[in-house]
Parts: structure tokens; C-alpha cells; sequence
């Protein structure tokens, strides 16, 4: 087990200084993101002008991988469209929890930073506190994603 | 071994905690490539061989139910369950074998207080009073118990250190206190709560006491006569026993006049559709086979507990727990949450380079570890105005060989992080 696969340069430094890390004026779109196993808690807020994200930002308190993933995470959505969205989404998911997809690292860009935390089971749901949180802002109801 | 003089000076029999270490299989392996420093016995204690060997006797000779069939299997295995009942009386020095309720943990013990005792005598307008430091099963049974009788919880406030006075105690004990619910040991800072004087108090103002003492029975000494408290609550897992087993100790006044917890075997006289007669003390409580070889072998933890002389452990522990708070100050941008003069075992701690949960996984990697999160214990988190710590427990067998290895993994997480 190799820290660094886990800790790599972008995420420590995404953890540290995360961009987007302010409340985008407008927006239309927000969600809240909890782990209660370790209290990190994100809100997320966003513009959607028709079916894509003109503007994203978050304010949230967290590990450096919960913090750095939803840095990467609207720094890569921004300027996408829903489907485009989805289909990261749906990429990084299968990233960070499996095996499989790992020839998709390319899609992913800067994204593929997160693949080793595959190798740590437990802090799967720091990495995809953010997506989680996204899929509620995007979603029809309002509300809090857990991570449970 | 630098932490044995003090220890040498009080007790006859010196402690030699390398010997202890023989006495725990688990601690005899390496994780991730790195000899295993177990710091997490607030979480769960590991388990001496003997307790093992007497868990896995039950199953290979003497496997049959209790209470039941004539058979000297099952006379085997009733006798070992009920001389382990004789254990934990002995060990907390309760009157009789009577007032000792097996259950599942100390949160079925607490359930079932505020299950049976509260739902008969609480109403509307009374009080029950609770501490800011608890864990959350000593908060919840009590909620949903207010809830269900239009009683109101009342919260005592903890200092910043993580102590609960007496001033601050008597400020919310009203002539409406009917039940106070408290710690004995805080989980997530290891303050120990002034609890014979509170009982006193709590007393005087007629309410009956129960003490939630999961964190506190391998780290001090429970006495549940001396202290005159009304119920004990306790779980076998943090001393050295088996998960799933626990014990209520309860007045036999108090347990007399309570309605059952559950019904079905075991907790029966005599039944017909018209009318149950429920059996004596304490198996009117104990509705259901048990956990006959968690039984069993909580008495094999007490037996192997109980075979040191306990002073000299909690010093041991003591002296290790100073050589931690002393290294940690060396350590620049860690802080330790929890400060209370006399707290034992635990010590919670944030770091400024580092996320609880980031220095988690990184201790891990370096073979120690540690708990981090919210320790069950969010209105703490919230006292503080933190989401999480990382925490260091210590139990019998842990050396300052193991806090060196901590704070040298922390050093690591300064590297990363720094």
C-alpha cells in the first residue's frame, strides 16, 4: 500500500487551496452533502442553464480527499452538459470502486488522480461525498445526500 | 521499560507488561508490513488467549442450553454461566447474583432501564438529566423515552477542559429531576465524571442514577455499593471480553418493581393465554437463550483482569498516558481535546496539517491504529466546534514503545501534510 497512489501531489494541494470554494451568484441549484461516519459536511450550489452548468462552487469542511474531490469535481463540470455530467460521474464511480474502467483513466483528465483510492476502501465515500452531493443538486428533489 | 518504576514503588508483584502482551494473540501481527500498535481499546479491547480458549470451550464440550434439559451438558454449561454471573457481581462488588442482568452490551442495558423503569414511572413534566459528554447511547433511549411520556431531557454543560462539576450539576438538578443518566468515563476525552458525589446529590433530590460504565470498568475501579448508584451499565468487549455480552447491574428494590423488558423464554414462571407469572430476578430480564458463551467468557475476562493486581494496571495505564500527553506537547500543531485533571486512557486530538480521518489512514499505513470520527459522541464534536478527532485509547497491554510509534507516525503525516 503506497500513501502517495493515495495522496497524490493534486489532491494535497486541491485539499489545501480547493478551488471554486465560494457560492456562485446566480444559481438555481443547491444540495447539501453529509458523511455522518466522519461529519464532513458539503453545500453545494450551482447555475443549470438548460442542460448545462454555467457555474458551480461549494463551501464545505472536510478530509483532503473529500475537499480535493469536490475542488476536481467542479473545476471538470463546469461548462458541461447533464449527459457529459452523468457520464463522468458514472466514470469516476466505477474509478474508485473498482477494478474495471481503468482504461478510461484518459476520460477522466485530472480526475484519474482519485483512482487509488480504490486501494483504501473505507474513504470511498470521502471521494464521492461531492458526486453524491451533485446528483442531489441535479435531481428533481431538494434535499441532503449522504454518503449512507 | 521506562514506565515500570512508578508502577514497582505501589504494588508488590510488578507489572511486566511484555508478559501481558504474550497473554494477546492479536497484538502478534504485522499490518501493512508494519508490526501492529493497537491504540483503539475504547473502540473494542482485544481478547487474552484464555478468554478465546473459554468461548471456544463452550461450543466444543460443553454446548447445550441453560436452564433447561437435565443433561450434564446442559448442567455444564448452566453452571459456567451462572459462576460467571458470580464473576461480575464479584467484580463490582454488587450485593447479590440477583442483581446482575446479562444483555447484549451496555446499550441493551441502558435500553432496557429506560424501556421498563422509565415508561413505569416517568410523566409529564419530569425531568431526566443527562451530560453534555455522552455517548449516544446514553442520550437516545432517553430521548425517545421523553417523547414517549412528555418528559423533558435536561443536559448538564461540560467546561471546555471536559469535566462535569458539581456546580454545574446542582444548577440543573431540580425538585422535577427524576432520573439522571451519565457516564462514568467520557468515551471520547476519558474525563472521568465526580460520580459518587452527583449520585449523592441526585439523590438528595430523590432521583435514581444510572451509570453508563462501558468506558470504565478496565480503567477504574467500579464499586456499585460504594457508590450507591441505582443501575450500572457495562459491556463486556471493552474489558478484555467477547462482543454481544454485557451486563445491567440494577437495585433489586428498583429491578422488583419493574415491569419486563421482553417477553418470551427463559423470563417466564408459568404461562397460559389468560395470565404469565414472570420469573424471579434476575432472569425476569432475560427473555431468550442468551449469550451463554459471551457469558462464559466475559467470566474468563474477569478472571484474567481480576488475576492483576488492578492498581498497578491502572498505574501502568496512568504512566503511559503521561508519557503520551508529554510527547504530544513536543509535537508542534497537534492539540489534544479533552483536558480534565485525572481523565484516563484516551486521548483525542486534532492536527493543524491534517484532517482526523487523513491522519487515520496515514497512521494505519505505518501499522498503528487509532479511531477517528466522531466517537459516537456528536453533541461533544459540537462543544468543541469540530466535526471529528483522532483518538488514541490505551488498554492493559500498551507501552510507550506503541506512543513512539504513534508520534512517529504523525510525523509522517507532517511530511505529507506539512
Amino acid at each position: 500500500m503506497d500513501l502517495r497512489e493515495l495522496y497524490q501531489e493534486v489532491i494535497l494541494d486541491h485539499g489545501r487551496h480547493p478551488r471554486n470554494h465560494r457560492f456562485p451568484e446566480p444559481h438555481n441549484r443547491e444540495a447539501r452533502g453529509y458523511n455522518p461516519l466522519c461529519g464532513d459536511k458539503i453545500t453545494l450550489r450551482l447555475q443549470l442553464d438548460g442542460d448545462k452548468i454555467t457555474d458551480i462552487g461549494f463551501i464545505g469542511q472536510g478530509c483532503a480527499i473529500s475537499q480535493a474531490s469536490c475542488s476536481t469535481m467542479t473545476e471538470a463540470i463546469k461548462g458541461k452538459t447533464l449527459p457529459e455530467v452523468q457520464a463522468l460521474f458514472s466514470k469516476f464511480h466505477t474509478m474508485v470502486t473498482s477494478d474495471e474502467g481503468a482504461d478510461d483513466l484518459d476520460a477522466l483528465g485530472k480526475l484519474a488522480v482519485f483512482a487509488g483510492v480504490r486501494e483504501f476502501p473505507m474513504r470511498v465515500k470521502c471521494a464521492t461525498l461531492g458526486w453524491h452531493t451533485l446528483n442531489q443538486a441535479l435531481g428533481d428533489e431538494s434535499g441532503e445526500a449522504t454518503t449512507e | 521499560m521506562t514506565d515500570a518504576s512508578p508502577i514497582a514503588a505501589s504494588s508488590p508483584a510488578a507489572f511486566d507488561v511484555q508478559r501481558v502482551r504474550e497473554d494477546f494473540p492479536a497484538l502478534h501481527q504485522d499490518v501493512h508490513g508494519k508490526p501492529l500498535v493497537y491504540l483503539d481499546s475504547a473502540a473494542t479491547s482485544l481478547k487474552p488467549q484464555s478468554v478465546i480458549d473459554a468461548v471456544t470451550e463452550v461450543y466444543a464440550r460443553d454446548c447445550a442450553n441453560i436452564h433447561r434439559a437435565v443433561h450434564l451438558l446442559s448442567q455444564r454449561a448452566t453452571a459456567r454461566f451462572e459462576e460467571a454471573r458470580e464473576k461480575v457481581r464479584a467484580f463490582v462488588n454488587a450485593a447479590k447474583k440477583s442483581e446482575v442482568v446479562f444483555t447484549r452490551g451496555t446499550t441493551e442495558a441502558i435500553n432496557l432501564v429506560a424501556h421498563s423503569w422509565g415508561r413505569a414511572h416517568l410523566r409529564e413534566g419530569d425531568e431526566v438529566l443527562v451530560t453534555e459528554l455522552e455517548h449516544h447511547s446514553n442520550i437516545v433511549p432517553w430521548q425517545i423515552l421523553c417523547q414517549q411520556t412528555g418528559a423533558t431531557l435536561v443536559v448538564v454543560p461540560m467546561t471546555d477542559r471536559g469535566e462535569v462539576l458539581r456546580e454545574a450539576f446542582e444548577e440543573q438538578l431540580t425538585e422535577r429531576t427524576r432520573f439522571v443518566a451519565m457516564a462514568h468515563v467520557s468515551n471520547a476525552l476519558g474525563s472521568v465524571l465526580p460520580v459518587a458525589e452527583l449520585i449523592a446529590l441526585a439523590h438528595d433530590r430523590g432521583a435514581v442514577v444510572l451509570l453508563d460504565g462501558a468506558q470504565a470498568m478496565s480503567h477504574v475501579d467500579v464499586d456499585v455499593q460504594a457508590l450507591d448508584v441505582d443501575f450500572y451499565a457495562f459491556s463486556g468487549h471493552k474489558l478484555y471480553g467477547p462482543s454481544g455480552i454485557g451486563a445491567l447491574y440494577g437495585k433489586e428494590k428498583l429491578l422488583e418493581g419493574m415491569p419486563p423488558y421482553q417477553g418470551g423464554g427463559d423470563m417466564i414462571r408459568s404461562v397460559t393465554f389468560e395470565e404469565t407469572l414472570y420469573n424471579e430476578l434476575p432472569y425476569k430480564f432475560e427473555a431468550g437463550t442468551p449469550n451463554i458463551a459471551g457469558a462464559i467468557g466475559l467470566g474468563a475476562a474477569i478472571d484474567y483482569f481480576a488475576s492483576f493486581d488492578i492498581q498497578a494496571v491502572h498505574a501502568h495505564e496512568n504512566a503511559v498516558l503521561r508519557y503520551a500527553t508529554d510527547a504530544f506537547e513536543a509535537v508542534p500543531g497537534v492539540r489534544l481535546i479533552g483536558t480534565a485533571p485525572g481523565k484516563v486512557a484516551v486521548l483525542s486530538f486534532l492536527m493543524d496539517a491534517a484532517h482526523p480521518h487523513d491522519i487515520g489512514t496515514i497512521v494505519d499505513s505505518e501499522g498503528v491504529a487509532i479511531r477517528t470520527g466522531h466517537h459516537c459522541a456528536q453533541p461533544v464534536m459540537e462543544h468543541f466546534e469540530i466535526a471529528a478527532t483522532a483518538r488514541a485509547s490505551l488498554g492493559i497491554y500498551n507501552t510507550t514503545d506503541d506512543i513512539d510509534a504513534l508520534v512517529g507516525a504523525l510525523r509522517k503525516v507532517q511530511e505529507l501534510f506539512g
